[in-house]
Parts: structure tokens; sequence; C-alpha cells
């Protein structure tokens, strides 16, 4: 396998929900508290060396330039603070970029993390907010919601390989299940396919329960360079793998509507730098916006062949316990997804699942995991591929 | 053809209000193309190097990085690619839900999304034969963008 670019020697996590009453920057403290507390060693003010945060709307709360605020809470100023945007891979965007600073040899122990608070705002502003990541004069000016994008895709997933809305329910189902394991999700309840099926139509195929839900939540990861890794923790997480790709803003423009360009293309790129191959992955967190969405990245990613994505779930093959379990932390479905903060809450559940901290939901001697994070109708890709320190 | 380096033809000076270039060409942007739909026109721009048709119009073609085109009309013609029947929509279009958006497919080449009207939502399928219309409604401020829509071919 590939030798690490980075490795992840810290991880935390905010509660995700609704938090109300708590702004991103108290739920991005909570989540570098969390990141502090696990990591005795490291003293941040002393060895944290730059910031990289990921959120994807300033709209929410009025609020931009939010870089220098995030670190000023957190205790670091003056260090340098760097934020992204990538739609709702704002905070795999994040991580990459502090890989490039690392790799550069330009620091050598960052923060890196995500934020967004979205649940003060009303279902309708948020579905506004979010659909700005979309292209104004030729989506959204016809009506194009974010979950339009997806039941378009969903569609014409149906319309080739047969898919279901059953096959499209057990994703969420699954996803429930995994949620409910874990404390700090957004849902912790259990599903049937008939509650999915049964719930409110939002775009055709794409009912209220095939839909992620809005959430507030802030995540952290400490970064180091591999050889700074040991002197804060003894069972670091090595990242081994990057892949990063771009597609048109819109969904019209491509060649293909039931298969995401982007996630092929980073996938190929973070299993051949890592030395790897779908087969060799034992825990995935995947982009779960929708439903549809989670069918699709197996098959992108390779875990099955095109079109067998619905049938993939079906068998249990992706359930914890089955060959691949992915969304072990519940997913952006049940865990929640406050945009900005779910690339980096991916790394963080592959941390805990390496370093066997998952607790009720761990993958048993899990050694390579993979995050898959998409930005907009996947106009941006994101993989990364993770291996436990030895 | 209207090349989109040239000058306009009277009729265009007229009714439009389009952005131009010093030397009077219409540029190939976003507020032209809807200036255009909003005379009944539905244009793209027609690469003059590798002769791609290209929708929306831009100053660089995505295919052949050429910087040079010519606007053309096209005839609204073309097939249902993908589509979805939006319940719970952006408020501006809550009084129309559920409403059919969908992927269109022209004659000419270019993808366009848009609403599916005067079809029954029970009717839409992939493969079907559409054809564009416009809105008569101008917006009074930003964005004036007069919708084009698709509905059932005759």
């Amino acid at each position: 396998m590939g030798g690490p670019i980075a490795s992840i020697v810290s991880a935390g996590i905010s509660k995700f929900g609704v938090r109300e009453g708590l702004y991103t920057r108290e739920l991005f403290t909570e989540a570098a508290r969390d990141a502090f507390d696990q990591c005795p060693n490291l003293d941040p003010k002393r060895d944290i060396q730059a910031l990289f945060v990921g959120m994807m709307s300033d709209s929410y709360e009025h609020q931009a330039h939010v870089a220098p605020l995030f670190l000023d809470w957190i205790g670091l100023t003056p260090s340098p603070a760097f934020r992204t945007e990538g739609a709702c891979a704002s905070s795999s965007v994040a991580l990459r970029t502090a890989l490039f600073a690392i790799a550069s040899k330009m620091y050598d122990v960052v923060l890196v993390g995500g934020v967004e608070k979205m649940t003060h705002v009303s279902t309708t502003g948020v579905t506004e907010i979010l659909a700005m990541a979309s292209d104004f004069p030729f989506e959204q000016w016809q009506g194009i919601s974010f979950p339009g994008i997806f039941g378009m895709m969903a569609v014409d997933h149906m319309h080739k390989y047969g898919t279901t809305e059953e096959q499209l329910a057990k994703v969420a189902v699954k996803n429930h299940e995994h949620g409910a394991l874990n404390p700090k999700a957004h849902f912790q309840k259990l599903i049937t396919v008939d509650d999915v099926l049964k719930s409110a139509q939002v775009a055709w195929p794409l009912k209220l329960y095939d839909c992620c839900p809005r959430s507030d939540g802030a995540s952290c990861l400490v970064l180091t360079s591999p050889e700074m890794a040991r002197k804060f923790t003894d069972t670091p997480v090595n990242i081994i793998g990057t892949g990063h790709a771009q597609d048109t803003l819109s969904l019209f423009d491509r060649e293909n509507f039931s298969s995401m360009r982007v996630t092929r293309i980073a996938s190929e790129q973070a299993y051949k730098q890592a030395n790897v191959t779908a087969k060799d992955i034992d825990v995935a967190e995947l982009h779960d916006c929708f439903t549809i969405a989670e069918i699709i990245a197996y098959e992108d990613l390779g875990f099955c062949e095109r079109g067998k994505g619905g049938i993939l779930v079906e068998e249990g093959a992706t359930h914890l316990g089955g060959r691949i379990p992915t969304n072990t932390s519940g997913g952006l479905k049940a865990k929640g997804h406050p945009v900005g903060a779910t690339g980096a809450a991916q790394a963080c559940e592959i941390y805990l699942q390496l370093t066997n901290q998952a607790e009720r939901r761990q993958v048993s001697g899990a050694e390579v995991g993979l995050t898959e994070n998409v930005g907009g109708s996947a106009s941006t890709g994101i993989v990364h591929v993770y291996k436990r320190g030895d | 053809m209207q090349k989109t380096s040239g000058s306009l033809t009277p009729h265009e000076e007229e009714k439009g209000r389009f952005v131009k270039d010093q030397t009077g060409a219409i540029l190939p942007t976003v507020e032209n193309f809807y200036t255009f739909c909003a005379q009944r026109k539905l244009m793209a721009i027609k690469c003059r190097q590798c002769k791609a048709i290209i929708w929306p119009p831009r100053g660089i073609c995505p295919k052949c990085l050429g910087t040079q085109s010519d606007w053309i009309e096209l005839k609204g013609k073309g097939k249902l690619l993908t589509f979805t029947v939006i319940h719970f929509p952006p408020s501006q279009f809550q009084a129309i839900a559920p409403y059919a958006v969908g992927i269109v497919k022209l004659e000419e080449g270019p993808q366009l999304p848009g609403m599916i009207k005067q079809v029954k939502l029970s009717e839409l399928k992939i493969g079907m034969e559409l054809q564009a219309d416009f809105e008569t409604h101008i917006p009074k401020e930003w964005p004036r963008w007069p919708r084009y829509f698709f509905k059932p071919a005759d």
C-alpha cells in the first residue's frame, strides 16, 4: 500500500441535530474541544500552525469571514486560517487543502474542520440556500431544487437499471439502523421500508425519508505530518490516497445522469495513490444526501458493478456485518448533514473505526477506510483512503 | 445566423436590450440568452472553430476552447432524457407545486433543463417528444428573465 501523506492524530465531533441557541462558532468550538480533549499530548496554542475550515453558506447566520472568527473562538490567533467552500463537500476541500500544506512541509500540525448551522432557518429557507449551489439562471430559475436534481438522477437510474423505490428506501433504513448506534447522530430512531415509501413526496421518486435532514453540527481533525504523528498518539490513522475532480456545475450538461464522473475520477486517483482497490476497503463513509446518491456511489467506487447498487444494499452487503459496511455513522441521512461539517465528519468516523473506538458500530478488524463526499449535483467530488497506522 | 461579432439588424436593435461589445456584437451571455427569449427565440451559440453547438452561451467553447462563435436559433424540439416531479419547491414556486421538471435533448444536440407544462404528471415518460415555448411575463426587477419551458410536441 501507498505511504502516508499525512496522519490524523485526533478527531472531534459535536453532537449533530437541532442545536437550538448554538451558532457556528460555538458548534465549531465544541468539535475542536472534543479533538483537543482526546489528544492530551497536544498543546493547541503551541502545536497547531494553521486552521483549514469548510463552511458552505454565509446566509444562515448572516456571517461571512468565518475563518478568523472560528480561529479566535478556539484561542489560536494569530495563526493563519483558511476557509474553503465546495457546497456539501466544503470540509473535504479543507482536508485536501490541508494535505497540500502538510505535503509541502509548510506546516506539520494543522487543524481541519467544518461546520454549518441550519435548523433555525425554515425548511423552505434551507432549500433555497442549498439551491444556491446549483446554477441560478438555468436550474434555480426553472424551479429545480436539490431534491429535484437527485430525483432526476434517480429516475434515470431506475429507467436504465430497474432500480426500485424499495431499494432506495433500504439505504435509508440501513443508515437509520447505523445512526441508532451513534450517540452523536441527529436521528437515533429506526425506520422501516414502509415508513420511507409512505413518507411525503419531495421530488418523485424521492420522498421525505429518502432525503437527509437539515442539521446543526461541526467536526474537527488534528492532522500532522507522518513524522510528527507519534509525538501525539500511538494510534494514528494515515491518509494514504486522495483524489478530487470537478464536473459541470449543472446536471443537464452531462453525458450520464446515473453516474458521478467526479467520484469515478477521484476514486481512481485515490486508489492509485494508496495502491489499493475497492476490494481492500473495510469500511466507507459515503455521501448519502439522498438515498440514490449512496447507490450511485457504490457503483462509481467499484463496490459493485454498474447498475447493481440497488441489489448491493438489498443483499445487506453494506450493512454492519456485511462485506463492505457503509455509513456506519448513520451517514448524512441519520447522523445528519450540517453541510460544511460533513466531509471532515466522514473522516472522523473513519478515524474512530480504524482506531477501534466506534463502540457498538465498530467494524471488527477494520484497517483500510474510505470517504466519498460530493458537492452540489456532484460538481465537486473528493475521495480519501485511510489506513490504520502500523 | 446572427454573428456574436457583427452588427445587429434594425429589428433586433428595436426590441432588444442586448449587451454588446465595442463592435456592436451581441455577446454570448446569460442575459442576452434571456433577451432573445423575450423575442420568443431559443438561442445557442455555434463555435466557429469546432462547430459544436454550445448551450448555455459563453465566451469560451468548452469542447475546443475556441473564442469565436455565432448565435444560432434552436428549433426547440427534443426528447425528454429524465425528469422529476417537485412537490416541495423553493418558495417562489409554491403556488404551482407539484410541477414537473426535466432535461430535454434538443434535435441540434444541446441538453436543456426546464419545466414541463401542459402534461398530466402521470403521463410523463422518458423519451417523450417535447417542444419549447415561452412565458410572456418579464419581471420588472433583476433578474428580468422570461422563462422558456417545455410542453408536449404537437
